[in-house]
């Protein structure tokens, strides 16, 4: 692990440099061809309502790969990354509408453990709505 | 009918290798938006103390949810897939996934519960590279809507 964050330097309630990251149905048609997650409800606007969806929405395993940006961001090397969780509490809509959707991701230290470990607690938002809950990284620092 | 407890602990045979491309790290990286050198460069890589590039904390998910497959699919089980959805995910990693890994997974059957009509079933991955060495453990919770109350 070579990540420049000493666990000296981190306090519980240090924030994470928080994102936003915009969703368009190209971003999913794109992430379903890399992951093999070809889910009708990701891309197909009619299948997603007749399946009781408001709209197209995002792969959860895409909404966690981002919010994990925060913390590989902040690391600098992904494998600083030891545990990382999420529940998939609402979906993220995306609209056909040029805009798409936004994702909102904020993160802070929530507890200092043993090894020089730190346990990430995360927060991501679309359209007000919280998105993931218990979204935790364990990252090892230096 | 809810599903069948009698599943819970049931192990499936370990997938056949899935070998880890630079390319693909690579095509999974643009694909999240994450321009990480670690992810592309191997010298980079190689300067944070990795054999080869590394892949992004999601990307095991490509080889568990295929080898997942095995238990959505047991005809023995019954699982009721047009009503299955991904209520959470966890990772514990040994190390990062990185390129020329050839990864196999063993999935388990950790739990099944029903809950407010619905069937909720946990599944555990374990991903070894084909030297024997465990690289992460992965968890999925799937949901089946509905299905645990008719």
């Amino acid at each position: 692990m070579a990540t420049s964050i000493s666990y000296d330097e981190v306090e519980v309630g240090t924030e994470l440099p928080a994102r936003s990251f915009p969703v368009t149905r190209a971003d999913l048609v794109r992430y379903a061809g890399a992951s093999g997650d070809f889910n009708p409800i990701h891309w197909n606007e009619r299948f997603a309502r007749e399946v009781g969806l408001p709209d197209v929405i995002a792969h959860g395993m895409f909404t966690m790969a981002e919010a994990a940006r925060v913390v590989t961001d902040w690391a600098g090397d992904p494998g600083a990354v030891v545990e990382y969780g999420v529940r998939f509490t609402k979906p993220v809509v995306v609209p056909d509408d040029g805009a798409g959707a936004v994702v909102e991701v904020s993160g802070k230290v929530a507890a200092k453990l043993d090894g020089r470990r730190v346990r990430v607690d995360l927060t991501a938002t679309s359209a007000g709505q919280k998105v993931l809950g218990m979204s935790r990284a364990v990252v090892q620092l230096a | 009918m809810p599903l069948d407890p009698s599943f819970i602990g049931r192990s499936y045979p370990p997938t056949a290798p899935y070998e880890v491309g630079r390319e693909k790290i690579r095509e999974f990286a643009d694909a999240v938006g994450d321009a990480n050198p670690a992810y592309r460069d191997p010298e980079a890589a190689k300067a944070l103390g990795h054999a080869d590039v590394v892949a992004p904390p999601t990307f095991p998910f490509l080889v568990t949810y295929r080898a997942a497959a095995q238990v959505v699919e047991d005809p023995e089980l019954g699982l009721d897939f047009t009503r299955v959805v991904h209520g959470d995910q966890r990772f514990a990693y040994t190390r990062p996934v990185r390129a020329g890994d050839r990864l196999s997974v063993t999935v388990s059957i950790d739990s099944i519960k029903s809950l407010a009509g619905n069937d909720i079933l946990s599944v555990r991955g374990e991903v070894h590279e084909a030297s024997g060495e465990h690289v992460v453990t992965a968890w999925m919770t799937l949901v089946a809507r509905g299905t645990a109350g008719e």
